[in-house]
């Protein structure tokens, strides 16, 4: 049984990357290949070195090879956005500061309930913006917190991670000081209000 | 760290209001502000506690050590401000406000030690409170900055595209369709079919026939003999219902002398008499 050789291996992974509307994992390409390969584990790799030939391949061009949490995609890279974005005449979206804050709070505190975000951010507007953050996919909704009332706790969903470029939740900017004050807020009473109320 | 929305804000008691050349020192009081001037206003700064930074920054103050005294003067001066420009002043602005002058009164008040604790606290949990929220903004920022799809980046893609053409046929004239009906028309002949309307079979009206035989003969008959078998199918079934329904009403007897003869039908006269 011949395998398809290594160039057109790269050739006909480009081409469905190219197709693909998602970004493609590898076993969605496994799927593609299948009945030509003998040993998954063997074509597995060559699929791997493949990719890695191909993003190669792509820095002498305008498109970069990345991987996304979703798979592998081939986008127009930063230095040439510019000139795609001429080409649409359209602005790209700009998010909030409001939205860029609550959303950093789900991607670094996630599972996180709605008030633990306005806790934080000190104003109870988070309502619209997690319901903004749900209906554009970034946001979902990760079951409810077992304390009284029982709240939603929201988290990060992997087309978040795709659309930032990010392979993880471990690809997210460092923030372990972040980390340590927010642990030892949870320890301390919540509010200044009720400091209010003891005083009067 | 930079923030170009701040730089923009400026000092808000340095607004000055021109019309016509002419500076106006107060707005005026009927002075109709819209409910999205308030999101404006507010929309530069996320709430009490970024209003609260920025003033810290502003005077190169530490999170950490700031005189809170000094800040809250600071803080009112804002809200008057936003006062005197008849913009309504969302809740957590004033709920921060007290807060600050809570405290500010406590470290104005001789000082007992029991308090001292308490007003610690009150001071430590707002120091913490903008820790966290200074960082929070930080992330905010570090994923503003992370390359996205859309600004930075846009997904490559050859979309698979189902061609669909619509041929172009040229226009037809009036003659041209006078021939072609004329050509119709002469196929209309050819093919016309002539149809045979089938014939209605009535099962009372087989009924009168069949009592009208039975009577005339007015002895026993073959039972085939009452069916017309050239008439067909519908003929036949039909005949078959009306003896049946004769036979329901006891008009007629229906008797087989053994099994496998014929049988006979015969008009019920006694039962006809009655």
């Amino acid at each position: 049984m011949s395998e398809i050789d290594e160039r057109e291996l790269k050739h006909i992974i480009e081409a469905l990357l190219y197709v693909a509307e998602e970004p493609l994992n590898i076993a969605a390409m496994m799927s593609v290949f299948e009945g030509e390969y003998e040993d998954p584990r063997v074509f597995r790799s060559k699929l791997v070195s493949a990719l890695e030939e191909l993003a190669e391949d792509c820095q002498t061009r305008g498109v970069e090879l990345v991987q996304v949490a979703s798979g592998y995609r081939l986008q127009v890279d930063k230095e040439h956005s510019d000139w795609v974005r001429r080409l649409s005449n359209r602005n790209p979206p700009r998010y909030s500061r409001a939205l860029l804050e609550t959303l950093a709070m789900v991607a670094y505190r996630q599972p996180v309930t709605r008030a633990q975000i306005e806790e934080v951010r000190g104003v109870k507007t988070s309502g619209n913006i997690l319901r903004a953050l749900r209906d554009r996919g970034w946001v979902r909704e990760l079951g409810r917190k077992q304390v009284p009332g029982l709240p939603i706790q929201y988290g990060t969903t992997r087309s978040f991670l795709d659309y930032f470029n990010l392979r993880s939740l471990a690809d997210l900017p460092p923030f372990e000081e972040y980390e340590m004050v927010l642990q030892e807020e949870e320890e301390a009473p919540p509010q200044i209000v009720a400091e209010d109320d003891s005083s009067s | 760290m930079t923030e170009p929305q701040f730089e923009d804000a400026e000092d808000f008691q340095d607004i000055k209001v021109q019309i016509g050349g002419d500076s106006i020192a107060q707005l005026p009081n009927d002075l109709f502000v819209p409910e999205d001037a308030l999101y404006v206003s507010l929309d530069t700064f996320e709430g009490p506690l970024d209003l609260l930074l920025y003033l810290i920054r502003k005077h190169q103050l530490n999170i950490l050590d700031f005189s809170v005294a000094e800040i809250t003067t600071q803080y009112m001066s804002y809200l008057d401000v936003m006062t005197a420009m008849n913009l309504r002043i969302a809740g957590e602005y004033l709920v921060m406000a007290a807060t600050l002058m809570m405290i500010k009164s406590k470290a104005l008040l001789p000082q007992l030690e029991v308090e001292e604790e308490d007003e610690d606290d009150a001071t430590h949990a707002l120091r913490q409170r903008l820790l966290a929220y200074q960082q929070l903004k930080e992330a905010a920022e570090g994923l503003n900055d992370l390359p996205r799809m859309e600004r930075d980046t846009h997904s490559a893609q050859i979309p698979i595209v189902e061609v669909v053409t619509e041929e172009q046929l040229p226009d037809v004239g009036l003659s041209e369709i006078v021939v072609a009906f004329a050509e119709l028309m002469t196929r209309v002949k050819l093919t016309q079919q002539h149809e045979v309307p089938r014939p209605v079979i009535s099962v009372r009206e087989r009924m009168g026939e069949m009592l009208a035989t039975l009577e005339s003969i007015n002895d026993y008959v073959p039972f085939e003999s009452l069916f017309k078998i050239e008439e067909g199918k519908p003929s036949v079934i039909a005949s078959l219902l009306a003896l049946l329904e004769l036979l329901r009403s006891n008009v007629i007897k229906v008797t087989q002398p053994h099994s496998f003869a014929p049988i006979l039908v015969k008009i019920d006269s006694t039962e006809k008499d009655e």
